[in-house]
């Protein structure tokens, strides 16, 4: 589904971003993706949504390759995938229920399905009675499950959720993961960049250690079931910002 | 479609002071460039007006026939160059001496010595000095000419005119286009700045390039168009205030040049939105 084979991404200066990346990730996978600051998480993640291009090496997600996709089939690919962020990146003048139609419309979705579609995802993610309501009169446990609701909308494959309960107090991290569980018991793979080690410890689902660049640990390869890297090292919870 | 113009109108309404600047910001450039341009076409009009008086007098021997001379002027008034050729006999010749002459015209009381012409007019674009001097040099050939006279100086000092006129025209013209281009461009770039973060938000969730592009290019073009009316009408207002305080008769623009201006202030929009969204776009 998504595959990284040698990807480097190098910038003008300093160390590059990912050194000899080589990722498996699988239909319906639940995958953690953890290490301190600046260890290459949010670039990988981008990487997956084509918004950055390794400097070598190849991505191929669903098919489509990094190496010869152009922008229109970029934008084709971000439909198939839902991508949340920290800061939820909302637009803050239009409504809940706008917000998610929106990334209907940009498909050219047909008009008349778009209301009952986004009723719909509203429902799934807890927010039916606030489709009406304002990004800024909702909490930030809330506004995310918006944007969850807006990168849900398009039935994508996969989840990308680049620290999604990093700005959340523990009760709406807890709901906003649940939220996610449910996502991807339903099929949809979820690829998670945290620092909530509880959250990965209390859950059985494969872990990506990444340091300077490099993958340093995988559950996967661990148990020998993903196609990553060798584990060199657990988290331990020192080793977290 | 429907969606692009209800993001095109939206984005008005979400940001109408913007929106407000940005067609202000238009108009007072294209009310400069307007400006220039009602200076121009009066100048241009006022050579105009001179250029018509450009004629060749050909003076005809006393005793030639008046057939002869009626028959020549109409062979001249089949030249190519020529507008119209005019006999002007003895009598009218005295006539009009007296009338543009008027503290003088007891010289002429009693003369008859003014000689009989054809006047010769030139068509526009032909009323410069070299094809005015090679019509002069052709009635020159008819044996009952005794002279001609056409202003030779007058005339080249009056095409000089017309050539600077026309050259600092072109160069001022372009100059204030570019300002014009220059500053539309930055006005509309800082609306596109003001919304790159819903244009990131387009890109995240799946929209092309041509999605995210064309709500701003209508928008640019609306601009322009807006911003074009608005300096036609500051332009046209200023023009009266000149007439009225200053005592001018000007002419204003015609049609064509007017829709040719507010189509230039849209093009403008559209190219300045064009640009700007394009290199943001590039740049995510």
């Amino acid at each position: 589904m998504i595959r990284f084979s040698k990807v480097t991404k190098s910038y003008t200066r300093g160390q590059p971003a990912l050194r000899d990346l080589n990722l498996f990730f699988g239909r319906g996978e639940f995958a953690f993706l953890t290490g301190p600051s600046g260890s290459g998480k949010s670039t990988l993640l981008k990487h997956i949504y084509l918004e950055e291009r390794p400097t070598s090496g190849e991505i191929k997600v669903s098919g489509v390759s990094s190496r010869t996709a152009s922008r229109g089939e970029v934008a084709k690919l971000r439909r198939k995938l839902g991508i949340v962020f920290q800061d939820f990146r909302l637009l803050e003048d239009r409504t809940v229920e706008q917000n998610v139609a929106f990334a209907l419309e940009v498909t050219g979705a047909p008009a008349r399905a778009i209301p009952e579609r986004v009723a719909r995802v509203l429902t799934r993610v807890g927010l039916a009675s606030k489709a009406t309501s304002m990004p800024r009169q909702l909490s930030g446990g809330e506004q995310q499950r918006v944007a969850i609701a807006r990168a849900l909308v398009n039935d994508p494959f996969v989840l990308i959720a680049d620290e999604p309960t990093g700005n959340l107090d523990d009760r709406a991290t807890r709901g906003i993961f649940q939220l996610l569980r449910e996502i991807n018991a339903s099929g949809t793979a979820v690829i998670m960049a945290t620092h909530n080690l509880d959250l990965i410890r209390k859950n059985d689902y494969r872990s990506i250690e990444m340091d300077h660049g490099t993958v340093v640990f995988d559950s996967a390869a661990e148990s020998g079931q993903g196609a990553g890297v060798a584990g060199l090292s657990m988290m331990t919870p020192e080793s977290a910002p | 479609m429907k969606l692009t113009i209800r993001e095109t109108m939206s984005a008005f309404r979400r940001s109408p002071v913007l929106s407000a600047l940005s067609i202000t910001t238009i108009a007072f450039s294209l009310f400069a460039f307007g400006l220039f341009g009602l200076v121009a076409v009066n100048i241009r009009e006022a050579l105009q007006k001179v250029e018509e008086r450009v004629e060749i007098r050909a003076f005809v021997a006393a005793d030639t026939p008046s057939e002869v001379i009626a028959l020549t002027a109409s062979e001249i008034a089949r030249f190519p160059e020529v507008a119209r050729a005019d006999v002007i006999s003895q009598d009218a010749a005295l006539k009009r001496a007296r009338e543009e002459l008027g503290e003088f015209k007891d010289v002429f009381d009693q003369a008859s010595f003014l000689p009989a012409s054809i006047d010769v007019r030139l068509k526009p674009g032909h009323r410069d000095p070299a094809t005015v001097k090679r019509v002069a040099e052709k009635l020159g050939t008819y044996d009952f000419v005794d002279d001609i006279r056409f202003g030779e100086e007058w005339i080249t000092q009056l095409y000089r005119l017309r050539n600077i006129a026309g050259a600092t025209g072109l160069v001022l013209g372009l100059a204030f286009a570019a300002v014009a281009v220059i500053i539309i461009g930055t006005t509309i770039r800082m609306a596109v700045m003001a919304r790159s973060r819903e244009i990131s938000i387009m890109r995240l969730v799946g929209a092309t390039d041509g999605f995210v592009r064309r709500p701003f290019l209508i928008e640019g073009f609306v601009k322009g168009v807006l911003g074009g009316l608005l300096a036609l009408l500051l332009t046209w207002l200023s023009m009266r205030l000149i007439e009225h305080y200053l005592n001018f008769n000007t002419v204003f623009f015609d049609g064509r040049l007017a829709v040719l201006g507010v189509l230039f202030g849209a093009l403008i929009g559209l190219l300045g939105s064009a640009f700007s969204v394009g290199r943001h776009l590039r740049k995510i």
